[in-house]
């Protein structure tokens, strides 16, 4: 991997949003994947999910841990600060960094090998703690840096290129989100920008810790016939429950559903969340149903995707722990530094 | 009292089991004493373990000042029968020993005395509640020790009253039993005993404080607002400590405060968290013990790369693996110094006391800030958990915080471009930004892969070396501003000294002083920091010989000072002691002793100094 700066020159008509940035403003530095890696559209579609929601760049914290799809924070959104951190370990770094400044927009996006196995724990806690972030898990069932391992989310059905199989059952994160208590969880497809931009944008705007697990196929590793990873398999067997779309607060709602089909959801910065049922029987607001629902899925070989989840009590750590609402970085150190008057108080406490 | 009544110069142990509440009464008796103007050090010998097993508590009373631990025990309080033995053995010739006499019973001891106090039966008589019959056991023993060593009822009644005073139904029942205790001492024990208490003076402007709750202090005074930590013997309070006194101290109107505590779900996460918020312009910091630091390591070599300010507090305990998570040790020398695979060094505090606990935590953060890089502050259980006799706790309202080379918006309007890592004032510090400062100047990206000075990948081996260069230059140049060590020059002429570091110290002047009085004089040298100031190289310089005391096997301080500071293996002497316990003066006196029958030319008294 190297590190290759894009051309500046652009064409001087780009459509500029409010904050007066191009969608190139909202890319980074050119990608080193595989020709045809998955994770390449999951930046594209980020960049566009940016762009549209018009984000300002640089108030976007890009969090990572190791591997290809951490790698991907550099490829996107130039004008933020990325932080690639040790394998497995994003969650608490991005916990930190949102306890330090809880205004800011914080954008995860990690791989299988760091979520399922090596920080499977992190992950756990970050999704309880409801950190308020968008964890973006770029999911491709193998370890390709290592040259294509199998990862916990591979499937029993689904075997390597050598033609093995794992005796292992594999783990599925938005199973285990939803256990936990995410907020927003979804599933989609990097092959699918159509469904994926908006669920980004609506990841990005829900308060809490908003999931989506993206299949996105491993060209290298694991795009053979075999793979339920694969390009093919996920077109063929990919199952949408619904459709989302976010409506911001200043934009007209389009009336284009189908009535009793859809479901407006407002969150907390006023934007609107409009879920389109393609699934009648499919409540993605029902804790209660989701899961045998999800299992059905599973059982007759689909891949459920869309808005898998979500709970309208939008609540961040912040709100669980009750820090104040400035950002602990920008307190003034004479509100933090508590002088010699009460240390006066404390030594006498200590005769 | 007889005649040979000594005042003020004692050892005074409860042996208790843990769990019974004996805790906060020893604590209370030590409280007594130092309010009576006695310099007192207690020490906390616990197991780990929640209750039911033995545990005991040692009072040194000194009224010359010498707050080291000193082994022979001068008046035992044995509660706990399962310790019996063992307690009455280490009672000194003429020293006594006081006891549940409820069920009497022969100490094999003719050699000292022996007071039997029926605190259970006391008990029964007074109280039907059988909790309440178990806690006030705790308080008569108190009673006896005003009637028996001297205890000043009126400092007792003045500290009880202040301890309940959020449950006030409390005071009149502990009172009672206080004074059954006292009473039946005074009653019915008629042989003085060989040692007592009698009021003083030498505690005016000293207080009475733990060292995880100064190194607490020290972080709210630094400004730190993010602690993210796992519960770890012994470091657990110094979170506990930071979070009590910020929700009083940066308590905001409506009643939350300035400041994040979280309890994450093991080490790796807390010491991440703190890197994330340190990242993010928070002072954040973690505090745990050797087995956090192994599980850390990964992350320490990333903030040292990357260079994230981080400030760990390390309250060492008992190694390798879990150890003796209850009992002390100064055993993580090295593995701080070079935490993490690859080439990496780290700036380690040597804190002595709470006191320093306190000043050096607060340095910690401006030192992290100003090298961008990772600080251990070095404490061990023997400071962290116990109670000491510290000057008060001072604070210069002008004091600033140094929170290093950040460049805001203006200031990145201004430079005509920005380079994370790149070198610009010729300090090897280079200038960092903090995520949504500026749309468009100053972003970078962090990572633990080798770098260019932009922050971008880079497998060039020449870059590569540069940037470790840098870095290393960096560290060096932070030793001339960490805390210098502490010289005591006793001779000008003696050629031999003896160097430590940490809560060895109390006992390390007092055996200084034996040797002295014995006609050995040596120098002194207490380090307080890594890397070496060049003191310390010029005062290994200046002698032939240096005793290098420390609580570890390995002699790990003293591998640093051969390998980082160029002294030369054979003038290091190493006085390696690994039982657990708080270092005592004799042990410093019988090692140098018999070190110096084989040194030739050495062994001799170099002077005698007259008694």
């Amino acid at each position: 991997m190297t590190h290759i700066v894009k051309p500046q020159f652009r064409h001087p008509r780009l459509a500029t949003n409010s904050q007066g940035l191009t969608r190139r403003d909202y890319e980074g530095v050119i990608s080193t994947l595989c020709a045809g890696c998955g994770h390449d559209s999951v930046t594209a579609a980020i960049v566009e999910a940016c762009f549209e929601l018009e984000l300002p760049a640089h108030r976007v914290a890009k969090m990572s841990g190791i591997g290809c799809s951490s790698k991907t924070t550099n490829y996107f959104l130039n004008y933020s600060h990325g932080f690639n951190s040790v394998h497995g370990r994003m969650p608490s770094v991005a916990t930190g960094a949102n306890l330090a400044n809880r205004e800011l927009t914080y954008l995860g996006v990690s791989g299988d090998g760091d979520t399922a196995s090596i920080g499977i724990g992190q992950f756990v806690h970050a999704v309880r703690r409801r950190v308020n972030m968008l964890y973006i898990c770029e999911n491709n069932g193998t370890y390709g840096l290592t040259k294509g391992q199998f990862s916990a989310t591979n499937d029993r059905a689904s075997k390597n290129r050598k033609g093995l199989d794992t005796p292992f059952d594999s783990i599925d994160l938005c199973n285990m989100a939803i256990e936990l208590g995410a907020g927003f969880v979804a599933r989609s497809f990097s092959g699918d920008k159509a469904q994926l931009v908006p669920l980004i944008k609506a990841g990005i705007r829900y308060k809490g810790f908003a999931l989506i697990d993206v299949i996105s196929p491993c060209v290298t590793f694991n795009n053979h016939t075999t793979s339920t990873k694969s390009y093919e398999y996920v077109r063929d067997h990919n199952h949408m429950i619904g459709r989302l779309d976010l409506v911001e607060t200043s934009a007209e709602i389009e009336a284009d559903y189908a009535p009793g089909t859809s479901a407006d959801v407002t969150l907390h910065d006023g934007s609107q969340m409009r879920f389109t049922k393609l699934d009648e029987s499919y409540d993605p607001t029902n804790r209660e149903t989701i899961l045998p629902a999800l299992e059905r899925y599973r059982q007759r070989g689909e891949v459920a995707t869309g808005l898998l989840y979500l709970d309208k009590r939008e609540a961040d750590l912040h709100e669980l722990i009750g820090t104040p609402d400035q950002p602990l970085n920008e307190i003034d150190e004479r509100a933090l530094v508590p002088g010699s008057g009460p240390l006066a108080a404390i030594n006498a406490a200590h005769r | 009292m007889s005649r040979n009544t000594v005042f003020n110069e004692f050892v005074l142990k409860f042996g208790t089991v843990n769990g019974s509440g004996s805790a906060s009464a020893n604590f209370l008796c030590a409280k007594v004493l130092f309010r009576m103007g006695l310099p007192v050090s207690a020490k906390n010998i616990f197991p780990s373990n929640i209750q039911g097993l033995p545990t005991w508590y040692e009072i040194r009373v000194s009224e010359a000042g010498h707050m080291a631990r000193r082994a022979g025990i001068d008046v035992m309080v044995a509660m706990n029968p399962q310790s019996y033995k063992r307690d009455a053995a280490e009672v000194v010739p003429g020293g006594t020993l006081i006891y549940d006499s409820t069920l009497e019973r022969r100490f094999d001891r003719d050699d000292i005395q022996v007071i039997g106090i029926p605190i259970a039966r006391l008990c029964a008589e007074h109280w039907t509640d059988s909790r309440q019959r178990q806690l006030f056991k705790n308080m008569i023993y108190v009673g006896s020790l005003i009637s028996l060593l001297g205890l000043d009822d009126g400092v007792v009644e003045q500290l009880i009253t202040e301890q309940f005073k959020s449950k006030p139904k409390l005071i009149e029942p502990n009172l009672k039993a206080l004074h059954i205790g006292r009473d039946y001492a005074r009653d019915n024990i008629d042989t003085p005993i060989a040692v007592r208490a009698r009021m003083s003076d030498k505690t005016a402007g000293k207080i009475l404080m733990t060292g995880n709750e100064a190194a607490g202090l020290g972080a709210l005074y630094a400004g730190a607002t993010v602690a993210t930590w796992y519960p770890i013997t012994p470091s657990t309070s110094l979170v506990e400590n930071f979070e009590r006194h910020a929700s009083k101290l940066r308590r905001t109107e409506d009643g939350r405060h300035n400041a994040a505590v979280v309890q994450a779900e093991d080490e790796l996460a807390a010491v991440g968290m703190a890197i994330g918020a340190s990242w993010n312009g928070a002072r954040a910091f973690t505090a745990t013990s050797g087995p956090g630091i192994s599980l850390m390591a990964e992350f320490i070599g990333l903030a040292y790369f990357a260079e994230i300010p981080l400030v760990l507090f390390d309250v060492q305990r008992g190694g390798p693996s879990t150890g003796m998570p209850t009992r002390t040790q100064q055993s993580d020398i090295l593995t701080c110094a070079y935490a993490s695979h690859g080439d990496t060094v780290h700036i380690l505090l040597l804190p002595g006391d709470p006191g320093e606990c306190f000043t050096m935590s607060v340095d910690a953060f401006d030192i992290a800030d100003r090298y961008q890089t990772p600080v251990f502050v070095m404490s061990d259980l023997d400071i962290g958990m116990n109670d000491w006799v510290i000057d008060e706790l001072t604070w210069d309202d002008s004091r600033k915080l140094d929170r290093g080379k950040v460049l805001d918006a203006a200031a990145l309007d201004a430079v005509a471009e920005f380079a994370r890592y790149r070198d610009v004032d010729g300090d090897g510090i280079p200038y960092r930004t903090l995520p949504g400062t500026h749309p468009t100047k100053g972003s970078y990206f962090t990572r633990g892969t080798s770098h260019t000075d932009t922050g971008g990948y880079t497998e060039d081996g020449r870059l590569h070396a540069q940037m470790l260069e840098r870095i290393k230059y960096k560290i060096e140049g932070a030793a001339a501003h960490l805390p210098k060590p502490v010289i005591d020059i006793r001779d000008p002429e003696a050629r031999l000294a003896i160097v430590n570091f940490g809560s060895t110290d109390p006992a390390v002047r007092e055996g200084l002083e034996e040797l002295d009085r014995e006609g050995h004089v040596m120098n002194h040298m207490r380090l307080r920091a890594f890397p070496f100031a060049q003191e310390v190289r010029d005062f290994a310089e200046a002698h032939d010989y240096l005793f290098v005391i420390e609580q570890n096997r390995d002699s790990q301080m003293r591998h640093l000072l051969m390998t980082e500071a160029d002294i030369l293996g054979p003038k290091l002497i190493a006085v390696p002691n690994i039982d657990g316990m708080p270092l005592t003066a004799a042990f410093v006196r019988e090692f140098v002793l018999q070190a110096l029958r084989r040194l030739p030319g050495y062994g001799e008294a170099s002077r005698i100094v007259a008694q």
